[in-house]
């Protein structure tokens, strides 16, 4: 519930007074609201929960992150067998 | 994308030696609470307790919002759901905690209007396009989901919306540490607290917990790495008999934290005693919307005062939630309680302490 997804900031617009964006999630791209960070800009990777994004990270850590999640299997059969050795 | 990574909080050889690290410096068992149901969840997915020295133990903390959510405040919903001309919006993990007779997702097998939304602004969102419906937001969470629930209120009164109000059930994670550090069966040595709710708030507060309870506070994050770093900055601190608060995921959290979100927090809520499920009222430990917000209250809107919960009898979440027992001394664990068919909040997310362990338990033994 308390996990924030990295995203990739592809665009900036405003809706009824909020700053809003569309945040690329490494494929899937989503709409969410920019007003809490609003230095903000094109490009600029954020960590996004439930439809906000909380702060801004740095894009190395925001694409280690984002091949994580897509990883996550690989990574649980790696421990696992650093276990078992 | 790139692929093109450098240090990861993946690369086994990396958490290999901080294991290690460890392994070399720890002289004496010692209970560490890990606050936030994510780090429960990624601690029994990644097995990380077999990797590390048996003299670590985690106690898993109350940190999942879905758990602590009263059951008086879920029968609040189920009743709110139910109610005629209702759209009733929430988070999905929601829609299967159970109430005291029923749950969100029976309201809904019965014809009620219940939807899960993404962010409380779907739910605004909603509210726009059904003016003719009462629509209702299940606005529960901890510091990390307040920013935006608190931005609902403010855009519902932008748009000058009559239909829209909130359930609120905020729970905030400092008086709660507190009230587990101050609990005479308290056996938490050191926390590591949670990193998303310090990325909103900062660590500020922590400093004179730490200093009032002696105990060492870690701010950690989420993935395998970050969590035995936070583990490593702990140990080493109980081994010298220290007591500070440290950063360990500094890539997202300051000591400030997100400023511009608190304001907003503060600008919509105000402090307020609260119950949570399993444990019980925890003082100043939650926020509810200030007087001026308070056509927005879903409490105010609907009669749900008069509202007797009634909890499992066979439910021992609340000793879970505190840290006091594991699921596994727990009768109903697995036999009559599943995540199919929960008993008790904490089998129902999975960053539910009782869920983790059904979900991985297979892998552990
Ligand atoms: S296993 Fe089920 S009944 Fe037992 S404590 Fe956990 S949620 Fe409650």
């Amino acid at each position: 519930m308390c996990l924030g997804v990295p995203g990739k900031i592809v665009e900036i617009y405003e809706n009824n007074g909020l700053k809003m964006g569309k945040i690329d999630f490494g494929g899937v791209t989503r709409e969410a609201c920019l007003e809490y960070v609003p230095e903000a800009q094109i490009g600029d990777y954020t960590l996004i929960h439930v439809g906000f994004a909380l702060n801004l990270i740095s894009e190395e850590e925001a694409i280690e992150t984002l091949q994580l999640l897509n990883q996550i299997a690989d990574l649980s059969e790696e421990i696992t067998q650093e276990k078992i050795e | 994308m790139e692929l093109n990574l450098k240090s990861s909080f993946r690369d086994v050889g990396l958490i290999q030696s901080r294991v290690n690290e460890i392994r070399k410096i720890i002289s004496h068992p010692w209970a560490i609470m890990e606050i936030c149901g994510g780090q429960t969840h990624a601690i029994m997915k990644y097995g990380l307790k077999q990797i590390l020295p048996p003299e670590v133990e985690f106690i898993h903390g109350p940190g999942c919002p879905v758990c602590v959510t009263s059951l008086e405040l879920v029968d609040k919903a189920i009743q709110i759901a139910s109610s005629p001309n209702v759209i009733f919006a929430s988070y999905g993990d929601m829609l299967r905690v159970p109430g005291s007779k029923q749950d969100l997702f029976s309201v809904r097998a019965n014809g009620g209007d219940v939807r899960v939304v993404y962010s409380p602004l779907d739910a605004v969102k909603i509210a726009v396009k059904n003016p003719e419906k009462e629509v209702v937001f299940f606005a529960i969470g901890f510091e990390t989901t307040a920013p935006a629930n608190a931005m609902s209120v403010l855009q519902a009164d932008t748009l000058g919306l009559k239909n829209f109000s909130i359930l609120v059930s905020h729970v905030c994670v400092p008086p709660a540490m507190r009230a587990i550090l101050g609990s005479p069966s308290n056996r938490v040595q050191a926390f590591l607290a949670a990193g998303h709710v310090c990325a909103v708030m900062g660590y500020w507060e922590y400093p004179p917990i730490s200093a009032e309870f002696h105990i060492p506070i870690v701010v950690t994050g989420f993935e395998p790495l970050d969590i035995i770093e936070g583990v490593y900055k702990a140990v080493v601190q109980l081994e010298n008999g220290e007591n500070q608060v440290e950063n360990a995921y500094s890539r997202v959290v300051t000591l400030e934290g997100n400023v511009a979100a608190q304001k907003v927090i503060r600008k919509v809520f105000e402090t307020c005693d609260r119950k949570w499920r399993g444990i019980g009222n925890i003082p100043e430990s939650g926020w509810r919307l200030r007087q001026e917000w308070e056509q927005y209250d879903a409490e105010n809107r609907f009669d749900v005062k008069s509202i007797e919960p009634q909890e499992s009898p066979l439910c021992i979440a609340g000793e879970i939630l505190q840290g006091l027992k594991k699921p596994f001394d727990c009768s109903a664990f697995e036999t009559v309680c599943t995540p199919e068919n929960p008993l008790g909040a904490t089998m129902v997310s999975s960053e539910g302490a009782c869920a983790a362990y059904f979900q991985y338990s297979f892998k552990q033994s």
